[in-house]
C-alpha cells in the first residue's frame, strides 16, 4: 500500500498544510510519496524531501502546472495516482479544486475535509458546519481524500527523501490563467498562526481594523474576519474565517465585534483558547469563549495594545 | 445561450442541527428546509444573465425525492424558465449526483452550468468539479465575479491567497462563492406564475445511471462540547488570565 500526497505550495514555499496532511497519511500507514507539481519549484521539492515520513518526492515542473489549474492538475494526478491506495491533498482552495476531478475520473467518491483517521478506509469528517461529525467508510479501491489541517499535527522536518522528476506535461487546453491578486502581509498566515485576532461587523469600517493589526503585531498574530466584515468591504476575502472561509485552530483566538453565528463558529471553535470582546452580553460568541469581556471595542482595543 | 443550474434541498441555514440519539444520522423531521444558499446565488446569476440578454433559456435541476420539487419551484419563482427533478432516495452521493447531472448536460447541451460551491449539509464541495470532469469540460470554482466574452467565461475565484482570475472555454461549470451576487426574493405574483412553469421528472434508469454506493455512513455524532468559560471585567484581568491561567501569551 502506497499513498500519494499532493503538496500545497506557491512555487516558492511549501505551505504548512502539507505537513499536517503527511501526518494524516502516516496515520493511514504505508509508503508515502509526495507530489510537487508547479513551475520553477525545485526549492519546494528540496524542502518537501525533508519531511519525516516521506520516502519519495515526485517533482513535476511544467508551465502548465504553474497556477495549478484544475484541468491540468487532475490529468497529472490521474496519471500518477492509479497505482496508489490513497490519493490525499490538503483541503486548501487548490486541493478542493482539482481533487474531485481526480475522484470522478477514477470513478470513486471523494471523502472531503477529514479530521481524523480511524483506519485505512474509515475517517471522521465534520458535516453541517461542524454541528455533527460523521464517521465514513470508503468502499472504493482507491481512496481520494482531502485533509482539514486543524485535525492533525504538522509532521517533523528531519527526513531525507529522494527526488524523482516526472517528465509528462499535461495541458487540457480548455482553461488559462489570467491574473491574480495575492494579498501580501508580513504577518503569519491565518491557517498557520498560533494566535489569530478577528474582527466582525462591529469594527465599523476597514480603517478600524488597524486596531486589530496593532495588537496582532505585538502578539505575532494573524488577522482574520467574519463574513459580514468581508461582505461589507472592510477587508479582503482571504481573511474570512468560517464554514465557507478558512478553518483555524490556533492556541489563542480573539473575536472582536463578532456575534458568533454558527457559520463563523464552524471555522474557529476548535481553537485552544477563545476570547470574545463584544458590547452585547447576549452575543452567542460568549457561549464558546473561555474568556469573555463585555465592552465597547473602541474603548478596550487601544488599552489592550498599550498593555501588551 | 442556455444555462443549467443545479439546486439542492438542504436544511435552512438558520435551523438548529440535531443528531439522532442512536447516532445514525442527523434528525431532519420537522426541520425547516430550503434551497442551499450557494445554489440560490447560482440561480440569481443565471436569471441576471437572462435579464441582460446573454442567456436565452435557464433550467433548474435537482436530484432527490419528490420533496425537492419545492426547491425547483422556488428557483422557478426566482425567474428560471423550467425545471427537472431526478427522482432518487434521500441524500444521494455526490458522485452519483454528478453522473446524473452529466447525463442531463449531454441531453440539454447547456453552454454554462452554474452550481453552488458547497452544500451546507454535506459540506462536500465536490459535485461541480466532478460534473465538469465527467463532462470533459473546464471549471471555475468559488466564483466571486463572472463575465461571458468571446465564447469564454472569465471568472474571478476566491482562493486561499486572495483572488485568481481564469478564462475557461464554454461549455463550463462555474461554482458560486458568497460574494458573486445578492439573491433577490421571490415576489408573490412570481410564486404564482412558477406553479405553471414546466417541471419534468426523470429517473436514474431513464438516464442510464446506475446508483452505486461508494461510501458507508457508520456513525453521526454531535461535536465535542466546549466548556462554558468565565467573564472578565477588564483588559487587565483578561491579560492576567491569558498569561498565568491559559499561558497562551
Ligand atoms: C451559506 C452561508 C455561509 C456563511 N459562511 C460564513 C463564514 O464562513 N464565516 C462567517 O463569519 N460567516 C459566515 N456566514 C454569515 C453568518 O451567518 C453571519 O452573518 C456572520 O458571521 C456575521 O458576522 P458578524 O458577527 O461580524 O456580524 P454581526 O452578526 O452583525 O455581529 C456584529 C457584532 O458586533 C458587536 N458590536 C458592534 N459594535 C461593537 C462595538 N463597538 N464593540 C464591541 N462589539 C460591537 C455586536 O454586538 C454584534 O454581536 C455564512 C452565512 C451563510 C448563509
Ligand atoms: N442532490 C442535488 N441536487 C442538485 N444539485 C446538487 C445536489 N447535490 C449537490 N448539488 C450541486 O452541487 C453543489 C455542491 O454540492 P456538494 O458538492 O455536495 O457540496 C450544490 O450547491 C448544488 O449546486
Amino acid at each position: 500500500m502506497a499513498i500519494l500526497v499532493i503538496a500545497e505550495h506557491d512555487n516558492r514555499t511549501l505551505k504548512g498544510a502539507t505537513l499536517n496532511t503527511i501526518t494524516a497519511a502516516s496515520q493511514i500507514g504505508g509508503d508515502i510519496h509526495l507530489l510537487v507539481a508547479g513551475n520553477n519549484c525545485k526549492g519546494v521539492a528540496a524542502t518537501a524531501a525533508n519531511i519525516a515520513g516521506v520516502s519519495k518526492v515526485l517533482l513535476a515542473e511544467q508551465s502548465t502546472y504553474e497556477h495549478q489549474l484544475a484541468e491540468n492538475m487532475a490529468k497529472l494526478v490521474l496519471e500518477l495516482g492509479k497505482d496508489y491506495s490513497h490519493i490525499i491533498s490538503p483541503a486548501t482552495s487548490a486541493g478542493k479544486n482539482f481533487m474531485p476531478r481526480v475522484a470522478a475520473l477514477l470513478d470513486v467518491a471523494q471523502i472531503s475535509d477529514i479530521t481524523a483517521v480511524i483506519s485505512a478506509d474509515t475517517f471522521e469528517r465534520p458535516i453541517y458546519a461542524g454541528n455533527a461529525v460523521a464517521t465514513v467508510q470508503s468502499l472504493d479501491s482507491i481512496k481520494v481524500i482531502t485533509v482539514r489541517s486543524t485535525g492533525f499535527d504538522p509532521a517533523e522536518e528531519n527526513g531525507s527523501a529522494s527526488i524523482a522528476e516526472i517528465g509528462t506535461a499535461h495541458d487540457a487546453g480548455i482553461s488559462t490563467f489570467v491574473s491574480e491578486e495575492v494579498a501580501e502581509s508580513d504577518r503569519p498566515e491565518l491557517t498557520a498562526a498560533n494566535i489569530v485576532i478577528s474582527g466582525g461587523r462591529g469594527m465599523g469600517n476597514g480603517e478600524n481594523f488597524g486596531l486589530l493589526e496593532n495588537v496582532a503585531d505585538k502578539l505575532g498574530a494573524a488577522v482574520g474576519a467574519s463574513r459580514a466584515a468581508v461582505d461589507a468591504g472592510f477587508v479582503p476575502n482571504d481573511m474570512q474565517v468560517g464554514q465557507t472561509g478558512k478553518i483555524v485552530a490556533p492556541d489563542l483566538y480573539i473575536a472582536v465585534g463578532i456575534s458568533g453565528a454558527i457559520q463563523h463558529l464552524a471555522g474557529m471553535k476548535d481553537s485552544k483558547i477563545i476570547v470574545a470582546i463584544n458590547k452585547d452580553e447576549e452575543a452567542p460568541i460568549f457561549t464558546v469563549a473561555d474568556y469573555g469581556l463585555v465592552a465597547d471595542l473602541f474603548d478596550v482595543m487601544p488599552e489592550l495594545q498599550q498593555k501588551l | 445561450m442556455k444555462i443549467l443550474v443545479a439546486v439542492k434541498r438542504v436544511i435552512d441555514y438558520n435551523a438548529k442541527v440535531r443528531v439522532k440519539t442512536d447516532n445514525t444520522d442527523v434528525d431532519l423531521t420537522n426541520t425547516k428546509m430550503a434551497i442551499n444558499p450557494f445554489c440560490e446565488i447560482a440561480v440569481e446569476e443565471a436569471v441576471r444573465l437572462k435579464e441582460s440578454g446573454t442567456a436565452s433559456e435557464t433550467i433548474a435541476v435537482s436530484v432527490g425525492p419528490k420533496s425537492c420539487q419545492e426547491q425547483i419551484r422556488t428557483a422557478l419563482a426566482l425567474g428560471m424558465d423550467r425545471g427537472i427533478q431526478i427522482e432518487t432516495e434521500d441524500s444521494p452521493e455526490s458522485l452519483s449526483v454528478a453522473k446524473l447531472l452529466a447525463k442531463v448536460v449531454a441531453e440539454e447541451q447547456p453552454d454554462l452550468i452554474i452550481m453552488g460551491k458547497q452544500a451546507i449539509d454535506s459540506d462536500n464541495n465536490q459535485t461541480g468539479q466532478m460534473l465538469a470532469a465527467l463532462s470533459g469540460i473546464p471549471q471555475a470554482t468559488f466564483a466571486s465575479e463572472m463575465k461571458i466574452e468571446d465564447g469564454k467565461a472569465v471568472v474571478t475565484r476566491e482562493v486561499d491567497g486572495g483572488l485568481q482570475t481564469v478564462a475557461i472555454d464554454l461549455p463550463a461549470v462555474v461554482t458560486t462563492d458568497l460574494r458573486l451576487n445578492e439573491p433577490r426574493y421571490a415576489s408573490l405574483p412570481n410564486i404564482m406564475k412558477a406553479k405553471r412553469k414546466p417541471l419534468a421528472v426523470k429517473t436514474p434508469d431513464e438516464l442510464g445511471v446506475e446508483m452505486k454506493q461508494h461510501t458507508k455512513l457508520l456513525k453521526v455524532a454531535p461535536p465535542a462540547e466546549r466548556q462554558a468559560g468565565v467573564m472578565v471585567n477588564s483588559i487587565d484581568e483578561l491579560l492576567e488570565k491569558l498569561q498565568s491561567e491559559a499561558k497562551v501569551i
